[in-house]
């Protein structure tokens, strides 16, 4: 297909978007990034039953703890699309890019980039 | 086992906001099964007290411990050694731990990290309801395996009340009427018998108003 698609974003692959916790939301977000995006298979299409809706759940509350310590809960979204979707994937890839983009660095990076920048 | 709700993360950071090295505490027991209070809620509320003092440009030590129990000496015992290294603790355990390592480390500011709520079951995945009071003095063999003093409204002991409707308490059309459910189990018993039995006047002594309660054996001291 050869679809473009940002190039700034890394893809952790799971078995199921099942296996998401809250924590690895958070902990993604406590190392600086700017946003983060869980993607799992199409709403009553998972191979485990309810994999996906347990991600969304979790996503939701991961979302929650980011507004409520400052970070920002919009920084986190679950899509889901099926795995003969790749331009839907790129799509998704490019309007997550955009939103990150339009909400600027995430506190806790320039956080970090001020603490790095008084050490040095 | 006991039951606990997790604080609002807003009120713990309110609760902490003075303090520069905490710890957060979490019990392995009753609030690990609850999901309150265990090693992966003492993770999740770290990383987000982490984030949000780093937001706010404030340099803070947070560390995080799951002991195995926090109402035991010995478990409690473990966090001795390296407790000077806090300002305050944040426990995720019951009440009881709370308490529990409040007493055992006098000087230490304990911060409680949930509201424990009660006694009671896991009835379904993410419903725990309430199934004892611990009044000190069972009556469970008389009504069928259904405690009316923990899931009675009222605390009847010879109910039901004029309150029960279709099986359902006056309080609220969820809640089961503890004296229907009763009823319903003596007669699947055969014990309907039972219930024409007048329950006697019950011994509040060992409940809660008789003061704080405690349960001293000799045989098992050393």
């Amino acid at each position: 297909m050869r679809l473009k698609i940002p190039a700034n974003f890394r893809i952790v692959r799971l078995p199921c978007t099942g296996k998401v916790d809250i924590i690895h939301i958070l902990r993604a977000f406590e190392k600086g990034v700017d946003g983060a995006f869980v993607v799992g298979c199409m709403e009553g299409d998972c191979h485990y039953n309810e994999g996906n809706f347990r991600a969304r759940k979790r996503v939701e509350q991961a979302k929650v703890i980011l507004d409520k310590v400052g970070v920002g809960g919009e920084r986190v979204k679950m899509f889901n699309l099926s795995s003969g979707e790749g331009p839907l994937f790129a799509q998704y890839a490019i309007e997550m890019d955009n939103k990150i983009k339009e909400l600027g660095p995430s506190p806790i990076r320039l956080a970090k980039q001020k603490k790095a920048k008084t050490a040095a | 086992m006991i039951i606990a709700k997790k604080k609002p993360i807003e009120e713990i950071i309110g609760e902490v906001e003075n303090y520069d090295r905490l710890l957060i505490l979490g019990c392995n027991e009753c609030v690990t099964v609850c999901e309150a209070g265990g090693k992966k809620e003492v993770e999740i509320l770290a990383s987000a007290l982490r984030m949000n003092f780093m937001a706010k440009g404030k340099e803070k030590v947070i560390d995080e411990k799951t002991l195995e129990r926090q109402c035991d000496h010995e478990y409690l015992e473990e966090i001795r050694a390296n407790i000077d290294k806090y300002d305050a603790i944040v426990s995720l355990a019951c009440g009881v731990g709370v308490q529990f390592a409040a007493e055992k480390y006098q000087t230490m500011p304990l911060i409680p990290g949930v509201n424990t709520v009660c006694l009671g079951a896991n009835e379904d995945r993410g419903l725990w309801t309430e199934r004892c009071q611990a009044c000190g003095s069972c009556i469970l063999a008389r009504t069928g395996g259904i405690c009316p003093v923990s899931r009675c409204a009222k605390r009847v002991m010879n109910g039901p009340c004029g309150g029960s409707t279709k099986g359902k308490c006056e309080i609220s059309k969820d809640v089961d009427c503890a004296w229907q459910l009763i009823v319903d189990r003596l007669k699947a018993l055969n014990k309907m018998d039972d219930y024409e039995i007048v329950a006697p006047i019950k011994d509040w002594s060992t409940d809660r108003a008789g003061g704080p309660r405690k349960v001293t054996r000799e045989d098992v001291k050393i």
